[in-house]
């Protein structure tokens, strides 16, 4: 059997721990009843939701004029959230597979709810893509259909049908690769439901899993197939939400390094977004025997790199400004930092390039309150960085006759609410019906990394 | 001469390892193993054959990329062809890099969804298809061991059970 190293610190924590107590702390939420905290969170993100839908109804009633956005300022708060939202969808594929292919077992403990955060995120990053173009029920000529809706195809020289099939092709293999962990979990459920539509449920939800040796083969080898795939995926689709800029001549856009800088944001972004949901999640549900302060800490260790890949990124693009001697590029990055939109430059800077630093202290890293501020904290920096990327970038083009600013309605306002609210009502929902962590993936490194059998190694050495 | 089913009942993947190990030193056929996750290194020990699917996969991604190349061909080559930008547009050679990201995206896609739903219909798990595992504990913490055997050696197969250590034996 394969041993870890005694100084590496375990993953599962707690002297008691076996196959079946994993089974019991992970079903438990599942067939507990919701406290009243539960209640509330839930209360409050559908009510977010309901008033981002009435929302969304009232500009699909009356046209997207209800926004802010104007002539000069054609994309404002639309694509802001939508990068943003995708940005922190890419966290769950990153640790469900490229730590995958890295063979990082900290992962399993983390990856189910990372995953189905990055669905979320991206069905709420979806919501903007529709509603921006304006006329959301004609939304089906974004596919390449026959030449009967028009004389033409759609454009595939243009980055904009490139994210088309990004983002969709993103959003139906993080599904299938999070589905497919589900079923055995789903399984696992359904074995002990007691209630009869329980066992209906979770009968249809795990699709007849028998666990197998044949389908355990299989099963590991889809999931190997998946992550190779996933992982040049996950690097892809935020390439080419960048290349949307990046393919522009907007000074500020036009920028080769884009896509590498927007990819290490995404994941910066997610990983601040995990953490803000695992450090409740795991305190709520009782599982900081699995989601240990050592989890934290590797997820912090992330953060670390890819904010400073970040920082890097925004003193390249503003050296790069400087050598170009482009005038309309040293201006847009001159505007950004001194013009009418000098706090949202700063704010970014501050929170993105500044606050994760922090995390070099250990003591900071290690610490679970410290860590939830400074995800949020990762967080408002990197929605700041994308409003500096589009608004102060458009607001001021190369004609000052049209030079605007921006400032989004409350209908805009709105409709961002109304993504949290959905996104937080999906996240509540999946936290009570289905299994948070993936067990059956948890229960292959037991007897490597749980903090049990260091104990039970260490006393057969010294005998 | 009738035929037996033993379910053999492990609560550790090791021990579960070392009967089927022992099992198969003695030329018998464990016929199908439930167990909670996988177990690495048991797969050699019953027979179970290394899985093509990933050939598959290769297969339908390959399927993917002609499709997307046929796609973007016909469409922005042959049957409209368009110029936008000044992008070249007469031939497909030269308007390919602004294709490759489709491509790849089209590639993914197709060798992901069509490797996922033959392995669902390969190993016959869809919606509202009954479980076959014998024993709902196989899906918590414990590890089944299916063998048929003949009623003369059902004896010495349970003694090789208990011997590595099975929890419980069940004849049905």
């Amino acid at each position: 059997m394969h041993q870890e190293s005694a100084i590496r610190e375990p993953l599962i924590l707690g002297d008691n721990v076996t196959y079946h107590q994993i089974t019991e702390d992970i079903a438990r939420p599942i067939e507990g009843k919701a406290n009243k905290w539960w209640y509330l969170v839930f209360g409050i993100a559908m009510a977010a939701f309901l008033w981002g839908f009435a929302c969304i109804c009232y500009f699909i009633g009356t046209g997207i004029g209800a926004w802010g956005a104007n002539k000069t300022v054609g994309w404002a708060w639309d694509i802001t959230n939508f990068v943003w939202w995708i940005g922190i969808g890419h966290a769950g594929t990153l640790i469900s597979a490229v730590l995958l292919l890295f063979r990082q077992k900290w992962r399993m403990a983390i990856n189910r709810s990372a995953e189905a955060m990055t669905i979320f995120a991206v069905m709420c990053a979806a919501m903007f893509v529709v509603m921006h173009t304006g006329r959301p029920w004609l939304d089906y000529w974004l596919f390449p259909l026959p030449n009967q809706f028009g004389s033409l195809w759609t454009n595939f020289n243009s980055p904009l049908l490139w994210d088309v099939f990004a983002v969709s092709t993103y959003f139906s293999v993080s599904l299938i690769f999070w589905y497919m962990g589900l079923i055995p979990d789903f399984a696992t459920i359904r074995d002990r439901a007691k209630k009869p539509l329980a066992q209906k449920i979770y009968k249809i939800l795990s699709f007849g899993w028998s666990g197998r040796a044949r389908d355990w083969s299989r099963f590991e080898e889809v999931s190997l197939v998946l992550a190779g795939l996933s992982t040049p995926l996950v690097f892809s689709v935020h390439s080419i939400v960048s290349m949307d800029f990046a393919t522009s001549i907007v000074p500020g856009w036009h920028t080769t390094i884009f896509p590498p800088y927007f990819v290490a944001g995404a994941i910066f972004s997610g990983f601040a977004m995990v953490l803000t949901l695992l450090i409740i999640c795991r305190k709520v549900l009782g599982l900081e025997n699995y989601i240990t302060i050592k989890h934290i800490e590797y997820m912090n260790i992330v953060i670390i790199v890819t904010g400073s890949l970040v920082g890097v990124a925004y003193l390249t693009e503003l050296f790069i400004a400087y050598y170009s001697g482009v005038m309309y590029e040293q201006y847009a990055f001159l505007n950004r930092a001194t013009g009418p939109y000098w706090w949202s430059y700063w704010g970014m800077m501050t929170c993105n390039v500044i606050s994760p630093q922090l995390f070099w202290f250990k003591k900071i890293r290690t610490s679970i309150i410290a860590t939830f501020i400074l995800s949020i904290v990762v967080n408002i920096g990197m929605w700041f960085e994308r409003f500096v990327i589009i608004v102060t970038s458009l607001h001021r083009d190369f004609l000052p006759s049209s030079w605007t600013m921006y400032s989004p309605t409350f209908i805009e306002i709105g409709f961002f609410i109304g993504t949290i609210g959905f996104f937080f009502v999906c996240f509540l929902l999946f936290a009570r019906v289905f299994p948070v962590i993936a067990q059956s993936e948890l229960k292959m490194i037991v007897k490597s990394s749980s903090e049990k059998h260091r104990k039970i190694n260490k006393q057969n050495q010294h005998h | 001469m009738s035929k037996k089913s033993i379910h053999g009942i492990y609560d550790d993947d090791d021990q579960l390892k070392d009967g089927a190990r022992l099992l198969r030193d003695h030329g018998i056929k464990v016929k199908e193993v439930f167990s909670p996750f996988p177990v690495h290194g048991l797969d050699a020990l019953i027979g179970v054959p290394r899985t093509r699917l990933a050939i598959t996969a290769f297969v339908y991604g390959i399927t993917g990329t002609c499709l997307a190349t046929l796609m973007m061909w016909y469409m922005m080559v042959s049957d409209w062809p368009t110029d936008v930008g000044g992008k070249p547009n007469w031939g497909y050679f030269y308007n390919m890099p602004a294709f490759i990201p489709i491509t790849f995206e089209s590639t993914v896609l197709c060798a992901a969804h069509l490797m996922f739903w033959t392995f669902m219909f390969r190993s016959w798990l869809l919606p509202g298809v009954t479980p076959k595992n014998p024993d709902p504990r196989t899906t918590d913490d414990k590890f089944l061991m299916l063998i048929e055997a003949n009623d003369s050696d059902v004896d010495k197969i349970v003694g090789y059970l208990k011997q590595t250590g099975a929890s419980e034996v069940n004849l049905k």
